[in-house]
């Protein structure tokens, strides 16, 4: 997938996502212009790498994130608020059991 | 670009804060303690452990080696010191920081090499660094031949690269583990420079008009240099009959198909231009330099000992 390059000669800009360890998944790291995908791998191996901090990464195009809208905050995430029933808080504990 | 997770670095005692971690045993340090929730900085093959071998007396080089160690230290030093210039005048903030990283790992096969040569009569790799003059410096010209402009610098580092993947692949075999130590550190990092020269010479040539031209042109600039990165003499011969290194002529003919091929996928041609006379490696150094030199030992010199 090879997003199109904006006017004005800017590269595009690309979301970077890093494996720090195997087991763990990917987390954004951040963002960063590139020509083109191998590229934009490189530069991100270059920008958030360079310490030790992952073992893969994945790129994407920005305009290829769909995100939510921070003006619909209200209807999108207050609802599970207050409904602490979808939280394990009423179980007890059996007893004998270790690290919970 | 936002901030990079970095920031939850810990100290880690039992990594890299343990700098009796010597040549002997380095390569047998692994990534033993690798975790998953902690960022370590890993464990490798360090200058400071070749200076603490040197000073302990653990590693010591022959005067052959030690020559040999001059030599390859001084290329990767010049060229960390041009390439470091880029910072902030590479045409973006990404590719500013690929250059710093590559001229970073250069720097670092630098001390690593000169602090070993030093071991040969108790100097330091700052006062091989800073306290000689241009004619005793034993850089190959190419390494000090100006930027240029992007592509010139491109075509550089595609040379340098490819030359000495071929070096350090064969000196991890060297008779001398301490060299072989240090070639095994730089050729992965030299590989990645490989890496990086190639996807650039592609898209500069297979670019635009302009871009292929200023290729084109930056290759026509460094091509005379090529040559003296593979001649041999008395030194290389006597290394290379002890085991110790091999003769830069054997390198040539791997260069030559590996860089070829690139060349051909970028649809270019190999520059027929003369070579330079280049005498780099006896301290005849081209006009560029004393003034390199000059700069980067300023500091040095009129603040002797100063740190920050």
């Amino acid at each position: 997938m090879s997003p199109e390059t904006p006017a004005g000669n800017v590269w595009p800009i690309w979301e970077v996502f890093v494996r720090s360890s195997r087991g763990l998944s990917h987390v954004h790291a951040g963002s960063l212009h590139a020509p083109d995908a191998a590229m934009a791998l490189r530069n991100a191996r270059d920008l958030y790498t360079r310490r030790n901090e992952g073992v893969s990464i994945w790129v994407v195009p920005a305009e290829a994130i769909a995100s939510s809208d921070p003006d619909a905050k209200g209807s999108f995430f207050e609802s599970p608020q207050g409904k602490d029933y979808r939280h394990a808080t009423y179980y007890t504990k059996s007893e004998g059991v270790k690290h919970l | 670009m936002s901030t990079s997770p970095e920031t939850t670095t810990e100290t880690h005692d039992g990594g890299h804060g343990d700098i009796s971690v010597g040549v002997a045993t380095a390569g047998t340090s692994g990534d033993a303690t690798a975790s998953a929730t902690r960022i370590t900085p890993g464990n490798a093959l360090r200058p400071e452990d070749i200076a603490l071998a040197v000073s302990r007396g653990a590693a010591k080089p022959t005067e052959d080696a030690a020559e040999l160690a001059l030599r390859l230290g001084d290329d990767a030093l010049i060229l960390a010191q041009r390439l470091g210039h880029w910072i902030s005048r590479a045409p973006e903030l990404e590719e500013d920081i690929a250059l710093g990283n590559i001229a970073l790992d250069q720097l670092g096969h630098a001390r690593s090499f000169l602090s070993y040569a030093g071991g040969l009569n108790g100097k330091s790799e700052d006062d091989l660094a800073y306290f000689r003059d241009e004619d005793e410096f034993r850089s190959i010209e190419l390494f000090e031949q100006p930027n240029g402009d992007f592509a010139v610098t491109i075509a550089r580092q595609f040379v340098v690269s490819y030359y000495q993947f071929e070096l350090y692949r064969r000196l991890t075999e060297s008779t001398d583990a301490t060299l072989a130590g240090i070639a095994a550190k730089a050729v992965k990092e030299v590989d990645y420079h490989r890496d990086h020269s190639t996807q650039w010479v592609l898209r500069l040539a297979l670019g635009t008009d302009e871009s292929r031209a200023k290729m084109i042109h930056g290759f026509n600039v460094i091509w005379p240099y090529v040559d003296e990165l593979f001649r041999d003499d008395e030194l290389t011969a006597r290394l290379a009959a002890a085991g110790a290194a091999v003769e830069p002529s054997s390198l040539r003919a791997d260069f030559d198909r590996l860089t070829g091929e690139v060349l051909a996928e970028a649809l270019l041609d190999i520059p027929q231009v003369p070579a330079a006379l280049g005498g780099g490696r006896q301290g005849r150094h081209s006009e560029h330099l004393g003034f390199m030199v000059a700069e980067m030992q300023v500091l040095a010199r009129q603040f002797p000992g100063a740190s920050w």
